[in-house]
């Protein structure tokens, strides 16, 4: 439908917003304000038939799912929610352009019916874009609870497009709303889309550019289009000008250059657009005051909850409990399918060295294949797989509650003393289970300044791969001490660690803004959506699903080959040394400077690919087995680990390390594609390991002189 | 003239004009900050600062900073 398909000749978007179809299948876009629901409309749409995006991978949108009705394949590209088609922030950019550039046949716009006013904003300015246009009025449910009425005849008269009103959570309505979108793509029903007029002094304007716009446009761009076009050269932002320039042919650069300067100053642009805004809401006002009517009904139920959860002497309090059970319930939780998964998993890599026994399978194949790979795949599976399967979909379902934004405001003041986002306390909890996981949800975080710091400092957060690690070496040294296997100190190192953690988390996020990220725009405003019961069932099969696969795909293409890789290392010899051990020779006398030696140094180098293989590389380089091992007992592991002189300064090393050196390479990947700057990877790989070398360095100092000064005495 | 973050919870006023600049201008057109808009004001965070108004229907919190930057008339 976009300008630039009709009449502007796009190419440098089509890669990225052009949808593959073949002919019998049509492209419907999915727009609307966050927290309509939007979610639970396109999963009723698609049924199961979605690939969600949120993980490294192509897409721009969130997702992209199909339906079939009366033949036509549907393919629905579910687009980031927006408040309107002026972008305040990088999601809403990205949905807007995909409607303005790509090729979608008809856009779906998901309104909630308790809100209607402000979703109408946006409604007027997608059928200001298409025709091909139908209104989705979702949560009339929830309306009807809240006694609002809702004549859905008056406002499709009114605005001439097809109106359904749908509670998509129970079903309702979404078949009419796919015989709504049916109609309008195969033209049995054009939407008489009514035009939005303005006041006479804009309107004036438009009228000049547009004739200005006819004489010299290419033929076949229709009326519409370049209404849209004059109407953006007065009010639009240089942003998107610059983006209708690249796209243009040079006759057509021209052009709009001239209408640019032929329409104003700088000043006026902002009145106009301003203008513009008000009357597109007095309109909304006066349907909204037409057709919706509400018996009023003052003391919500919203707000009885929000006196309690957002209150001064619970909101804390009843936060942190939520989150300390969160944890609890994954930490707890996973032990039982962990065991489960590792039992089964380490079961067939005896069955496999059988079979390649009886095969009569060279050793080094052997090696190779079950002893590095294979015994990888399964380490990270079954030490991955459980908490991630269940800590995301609990935290899935708290934000459809409508509980995470509330943390956030709770939050905000903190976060602003250290020139951050309220959100990214939402963000860093995600860490917890994945930085990878917690930098793609920074999306959430609207401002552009705060969204940078969230990403660069998400890592400080330990992850779901990097946790064991802490517990085991943490158990190991300070059980000895405390004396049994779960005492209180091993607890405590391990809190003491995250919030050492958040701490500098905060103080990095201060620095930055005042540093490198300086002048980067910041905008605060958070939406409070009303409390809502999700649709659990569905949620969790979907979460996990996802998650499932996030994991397997990560397990097979980067942790398995990191291990047959480190397993070649470990058994290719160069004179009487093991390549490995080469390695760790070269690395020893920097290591050694920060407390650590030359093996931990490689495994968390060789660990780059997944944190969770760190520690098992580290015991296999240790004991010369040449495979990575799972640690049968934590006697076993202070056994090997007091043998290669670990003091308690080299725990205390490797624990800080391990939370503070370069992120991951699945999370490297992932903020180099959120934020689309390599400068900013680099800083996220050198801003953590930094710190974490200077820590260590500290701390061995302290630790020399310390001993120094008891040998002395 | 007065600020949208000196208004006490519990009252009600209109939206005079806005002196924020780009991006934080857009949000707030978007969020139907527009002249004649009538806003309530909801409840303050538990530290006193943001502070949730009902715009348009909607519930939105803004910190002081930002609604400084909107001017409102009783």
């Amino acid at each position: 439908m976009g300008l630039t398909h009709e009449s502007m000749k796009s190419n440098a978007f089509i890669d990225t917003f052009n949808v593959e179809k073949t002919k019998n299948q049509s492209v419907i876009a999915l727009a609307g304000n966050p927290n309509t629901g939007k979610s639970t409309v396109f999963n009723a749409l698609t049924g199961l038939h979605q690939h969600t995006g949120n993980w490294p991978g192509k897409t721009v949108v969130n997702a992209r799912g199909e339906y079939s009705y009366h033949g036509i394949e549907h393919i629905l590209v579910d687009l980031p929610g927006t408040y309107s088609l002026f972008p305040s922030s990088v999601e809403e950019e990205v949905a807007r352009d995909f409607l303005l550039f790509g090729n979608a046949d008809a856009v779906i716009v998901v309104t909630d019916a308790t809100c209607m006013e402000r979703n109408l904003n946006l409604v007027y300015q997608i059928m200001e874009l298409t025709n091909n246009i139908v209104l989705c009025i979702n949560l009339i449910d929830e309306a009807k609870k809240k006694k609002i009425q809702i004549d859905a005849k008056g406002i499709a008269s009114e605005l001439g497009v097809p109106v359904v009103l749908c509670a998509a959570r129970s079903g309702m309505g979404i078949n009419e709303l796919r015989e709504a979108v049916y109609q309008v793509i195969t033209g049995s029903k054009i939407p008489q889309v009514k035009e939005l007029r303005y006041s006479n002094a804009i309107e004036e304007k438009v009228d000049l550019l547009q004739r200005l716009f006819t004489e010299s446009m290419t033929p076949g761009s229709s009326n519409k289009n370049l209404r849209w076009l004059s109407l953006r050269a007065l009010d639009g932002d240089s942003k998107l000008i610059d983006n209708l320039l690249y796209n243009a042919t040079s006759d057509e650069k021209e052009l709009l250059i001239k209408a640019n300067d032929l329409s104003i100053s700088l000043e006026d642009k902002k009145k106009i657009r301003e203008r513009i805004a008000e009357e597109i809401y007095h309109k909304a006002e006066n349907l909204k005051a037409s057709y919706i009517h509400q018996s009023t009904d003052k003391i919500s139920r919203d707000r009885r909850i929000d006196n309690i959860i957002t209150s001064r002497i619970f909101g804390i309090p009843i936060m942190l409990l939520t989150l300390a059970l969160i944890f609890w319930i994954t930490i707890v939780g996973a032990n039982i399918p962990s065991a489960f998964l590792s039992n089964i998993l380490f079961g067939i890599e005896g069955k496999l060295t059988i079979l390649f026994h009886n095969l009569h399978a060279p050793e080094w194949l052997h090696g190779v294949l079950v002893l590095g790979l294979y015994k990888t795949l399964a380490w990270v599976v079954s030490v991955m797989l459980p908490p991630m399967a269940i800590f995301f979909p609990i935290f899935t379902i708290l934000e459809d509650l409508g509980f995470l934004p509330r943390v956030a405001f709770n939050m905000d003041h903190m976060f602003k003393k250290a020139c951050a986002h309220g959100k990214q306390c939402l963000t860093m909890c995600m860490g917890f289970g994945c930085n990878a996981a917690g930098i793609v949800s920074c999306r959430i975080i609207e401002s552009p300044r705060e969204r940078l710091i969230a990403i660069m400092t998400n890592n400080f957060v330990p992850c779901n791969g990097r946790f064991p690690t802490l517990i085991a070496i943490s158990t190991v040294f300070l059980a000895s001490f405390g004396g049994n296997k779960y005492g209180i100190l091993p607890t405590l190192a391990v809190t003491g660690l995250v919030i050492i953690g958040i701490a500098i988390t905060l103080m990095v996020s201060y620095l930055l803004s005042k540093t490198i990220l300086k002048g980067v725009p910041s905008t605060f405003t958070l939406e409070l959506p009303p409390y809502r019961i999700p649709k659990i069932g569905r949620l969790l099969y979907t979460s996990m699903i996802d998650r499932t696969i996030f994991v397997l795909i990560r397990a097979a293409l980067i942790a398995a080959p990191a291990g047959a890789f480190t397993w070649i290392l470990a058994n290719l010899y160069i004179g009487d040394l093991s390549i490995l051990a080469h390695l760790a020779a070269f690395f020893d006398p920097f290591a050694g400077l920060i407390g650590l030696d030359g093996y931990i140094l490689m495994a968390f180098i060789l660990g780059l690919p997944a944190n969770e293989i760190v520690l098992p590389i580290l015991l296999m380089a240790y004991l010369s087995t040449g495979s990575i091992l799972t640690f049968d007992s934590i006697d076993s592991l202070r056994e090997v680990l007091l043998a290669h002189s670990w003091t308690p300064l080299t725990a205390l090393n490797m624990m800080l390390f391990s939370l503070f050196h370069w992120p991951c390479a699945t999370t490297l990947l992932t903020i180099k594609k959120e934020t689309k700057s390599i400068k900013w990877t680099i800083f996220s790989v050198l801003i953590p390991t930094g710190i974490g070398i200077l820590l260590c360095f500290a701390t061995t100092t302290i630790y020399h002189i310390i001993t120094f000064l008891i040998d002395c005495i | 003239m007065l600020k949208l973050n000196d208004v006490s919870v519990g009252n009600y006023v209109t939206i005079h004009e806005l002196l924020s600049t780009e991006m934080l201008r857009e949000r707030m057109l978007a969020l139907g900050l527009t002249k004649g808009a009538k806003v309530e004001v909801v409840r303050k965070g538990p530290s006193g600062d943001p502070t949730v108004y009902n715009i348009r229907g909607a519930m939105i919190a803004l910190r002081k900073e930002e609604a400084s930057l909107i001017f409102v008339e009783e």
